[in-house]
């Protein structure tokens, strides 16, 4: 059993973990090679993060051993693993806005002379290590004026910077755009052909497809499958859920009736005049680059953020004075981007979560109807399949997937005539995002219209009755169904086709 | 259950287990700092002479009335992330007022709305410059720490207002069948913070702004209204405090109520209420502030000399919180 694979770099055998009597990792033997990109594939909850903290050292392993270049090695904490060249970056991003990317980069390492820390050392060892992962910024700037790619790369930088033989990237791209997104897989390919053995976890498929040497399928914490890198992605997914996902996107919609949102010349502090219009039953994608100005719209047409120009109408009554509360009252509703910032009430449970917007119609006096409520909650966790122990369960023990669909029930519950959706699937897995797209196609089925922005082009063409392409801040495009493929999406996006003029655009909206 | 396959099984012993340990958590968090006030009675009983006397009781109580009602409206305040240093001065005003008014010769029910608009009004400015011009709570309690104390001092002319009758001297020292007027009062408004938290629609906007105010904002909560409505209910728990305090002395010193902040503040937190906000209990904060109370009263009655009384106060405080952290982080 203890049989070392003589190649391999790190290998656990027959690890096993549980919580207060619950198994979350039983038996799971691998294997990780130098020089290799070794993908684990799995949904949320299948065991993946536990497996990437016993093998960081975070936490300890209950049964079974882990082997580093054959030797048997128990880490007590981060510092042990990070010593045998084990580096891990989290999928939150762990550095300091405050600070400069030199001193991120050094942080807790800094380089000295005497008393004093040394500054140009720390500079110079930051310019080095960015040039390493191919960054285009100053070792000088602040860590907060970078981009969620830029910030990206001084991670990796700094994990660099303890020359590691082993990396464990946790989702590095849930949070790129698909430019930046690509660059990085560039970097992670580089440092492939440097020997150094990378562990990658991702939701996305393209990317297991494209970078994979080896690939592990996690399924309720046991190993289901180790495959090869030229497998078939179908397969993976099929291994993965345990069922195969076939037409994620199949909608059956009727086709939409009369606009219900128009925007019409409407700019803000960070987007030019924009016009276009939703109609009902209609889903309207919103696609670009992170920065593109995409979440600055959906903000100023409800009204988070001060309108400077322009006007946005609902069924013809235009909306002035708009405030979020006046929005959602008159049925225009926002699921924000970041679920955990914007979005949900983590210490408060699923049911407070999901009614917080209806409470008034639910209340006699200003006191709540509990049972009602109770009511609501209950049916839209079973609508939308939310997997919990109950209505009162706390939000923040959900997985990710489960937490999004609490959002969304929220929003559904406020019986919106305008839907915006803003990354309503990031950094979910496939099984949650299906259900997702079909509780979506559903909404607009019944009249809803649909804004949904995304930055996962598949996702934009698969659900789109119609494409918006926005690109610093202006927009660009706007695209039939038959018009839009994702080539078309990006040429756009990144601004190598000339922008649409408004002629063109109006034509597309009639 | 049947297509959601897989992820099913893994998903829900998980959250099954999570799911007890959070309600065996939520249990201690309601009682475990009733399970250390019950553990200080018995000590106090055995050890200090006199203590388990249904009369000491009382007293203890009554004694601690002013401070739990403030406490009641600090958790609000606190429930939403704020901080209210203001209160022992807004008292001060408070209880100025009615002392002056009385003095002047005005009935008691006008001394006692005044008493309670006054404070009112206090709260609903801090509230103003809160929730309207986004200043920090800290800075503008601080603010109104100060500028309220200096109000009590103009109005008391800097000297202790004294009136040997009081005709609503009976909120602060009267019984209703032995038990004492400001322990009913007390019990009345932890009720009604307990239904306006925990029933009403107000109450989740409250809890929901100190969960996450931008995401309470985009939901469609008026996280501005929800703020000043917080400061004015803080208010007015302050102005029902002043009054007891000044019909139990039938005086206002220019001193009055100095430090009570920090005592409703310390109360509020060993009731288990999160400084962050968004997590707490009004009930908890009672239980708070009769631990303080009960530590008092008892160090007292063993004639503990008062300055040593203040160093386990605090001493108390610490530790009670710490074992309450201590075990929340044993559990996660």
């Amino acid at each position: 059993m203890t049989q070392a694979d003589q190649g391999s770099f790190v290998s656990l055998k027959g690890i096993g973990k549980s919580y207060s009597g619950n198994r979350v990792l039983g038996d799971v033997s691998v294997d990780f090679y130098p020089g290799e990109v070794h993908a684990l594939a799995g949904e949320n909850g299948a065991g993946k993060s536990t497996m990437m903290k016993i093998l960081s050292g975070v936490i300890q392993p209950d049964d079974g051993e882990l082997l580093v270049h054959g030797r048997r090695v128990e880490f007590t904490s981060v510092l042990d693993a990070r010593a045998l060249g084990i580096a891990i970056i989290h999928q939150e991003l762990s550095l300091a806005g405050n600070m400069t990317v030199a001193d991120n980069i050094s942080l807790g390492n800094e380089p000295r002379r005497r008393l004093f820390r040394d500054r140009r050392m720390t500079d110079e060892r930051a310019r080095e290590l960015l040039a390493r992962v191919g960054a285009d910024f100053a070792p000088g700037v602040l860590v907060s004026t970078l981009s969620p790619g830029q910030q990206q790369l001084v991670e990796i930088a700094r994990a660099l910077g303890d020359e590691p033989s082993f990396l464990i990237l946790d989702e590095p791209t849930a949070s790129l755009s698909e430019g930046e997104a690509e660059r990085l897989r560039e970097i992670v390919k580089q440092l492939r052909a440097a020997g150094i053995g990378i562990v990658y976890i991702t939701h996305r498929m393209a990317e297991i497809s494209e970078l994979a040497d080896r690939i592990t399928v996690l399924r309720d914490g046991r190993v289901i499958a180790s495959l090869d890198g030229g497998t078939d992605m179908e397969e993976v997914v099929h291994l993965m859920v345990g069922r195969s996902i076939e037409n994620a996107f199949e909608s059956g919609r009727p086709s939409p009736g009369e606009p219900v949102l128009v925007v019409d010349s409407m700019s803000g502090a960070a987007t030019a005049p924009a016009t276009f219009a939703v109609r009902s039953g209609e889903i309207v994608g919103m696609a670009g680059l992170v920065g593109a100005g995409r979440t600055e719209t959906a903000r100023l047409i409800i009204g988070a953020d001060p309108q400077h120009a322009g006007s946005v109408s609902l069924n013809g009554n235009r909306l002035t004075g708009r405030t979020p509360k006046k929005t959602v009252r008159q049925g225009v509703v926002l699921l924000p981007e970041s679920r955990k910032e914007d979005g949900l009430f983590m210490q408060q449970s699923i049911a407070d979560n999901i009614c917080l917007s209806v409470l008034g119609t639910a209340a006699r006096l200003g006191f709540l109807r509990r049972r009602q409520l109770a009511k609501v909650a209950s049916d839209y966790i079973a609508m939308l399949g939310i997997r919990c122990a109950g209505p009162n369960q706390l939000v923040s023990e959900l997985s990710g997937g489960n937490q999004q669909k609490v959002l969304l029930a929220r929003c559904l519950a406020q019986s919106p005539k305008v839907l915006i959706l803003d990354e309503p699937t990031r950094g979910i897995d496939v099984g949650a995002k299906a259900e997702i797209y079909e509780a979506v196609n559903r909404v607009a089925g019944s009249g809803v219209g649909v804004l949904m922005i995304s930055s996962d082009l598949t996702e934009v063409l698969g659900m789109s009755d119609r494409v918006l392409v926005m690109r610093e801040g202006r927009l660009v495009a706007t695209l039939a169904k038959n018009e839009s493929s994702e080539d078309t999406i990006m040429r756009y996006a990144s601004g190598v086709a000339t922008p649409q003029t408004t002629e063109q655009m109006r034509q597309a909206h009639t | 259950m049947t297509n959601s396959g897989t992820t099913t099984t893994a998903v829900t012993p998980t959250s099954q287990r999570r799911r007890t340990s959070a309600v065996i958590g939520d249990i201690y968090r309601r009682t475990g700092m009733a399970a250390v006030l019950i553990i200080l009675i018995i000590t106090m009983s055995v050890t200090a002479p006199n203590f388990l006397t249904a009369a000491n009781l009382l007293d203890v109580a009554s004694q601690t009335s002013v401070v739990a009602i403030l406490g009641a409206g600090a958790t609000f305040v606190i429930l939403t992330g704020g901080i209210d240093l203001s209160a022992g001065s807004a008292l001060g005003v408070g209880a100025m007022v009615a002392m002056v008014l009385a003095s002047a010769g005005a009935p008691g029910v006008v001394c006692v709305l005044a008493c309670i608009a006054a404070c009112t009004a206090a709260g609903l400015l801090n509230g103003f410059f809160i929730a309207y011009w986004g200043l920090p709570s800290f800075i503008v309690t601080l603010a109104a720490l100060t500028y309220l104390r200096g109000l009590v001092y103009v109005g008391t002319n800097g000297t202790t207002v004294f009136l040997p009758t009081l005709d609503f001297a009976w909120l602060g020292q009267g019984t209703v069948l032995g038990v004492p007027v400001p322990v009913i009062i007390m019990v009345l408004v932890f009720a009604a913070g307990w239904l306006i938290i925990n029933r009403t629609v107000f109450g989740r906007h409250v809890l929901s702004v100190g969960g996450n105010s931008a995401a309470a904002s985009l939901a469609g909560i008026s996280v501005r209204k929800t703020l000043l409505w917080v400061y004015i209910i803080a208010g007015i728990c302050v102005g029902i405090g002043a009054v007891i305090s000044a019909a139990r002395l039938q005086s206002a010193s220019p001193t009055i109520g100095t430090g009570y902040e920090l005592n409703a503040i310390a109360a509020v937190v060993l009731g288990g209420t999160s400084l962050m906000g968004g997590r707490g209990s009004i009930l908890g904060t009672l239980v708070g502030a009769l631990i303080v109370g009960v530590l008092a009263n008892g160090m007292t009655l063993m004639n503990v000399p008062s300055f040593y009384q203040l160093i386990v106060q605090g001493a108390v405080i610490i530790a009670a919180v710490g074992i309450d952290k201590l075990s929340t982080r044993r559990r996660r």
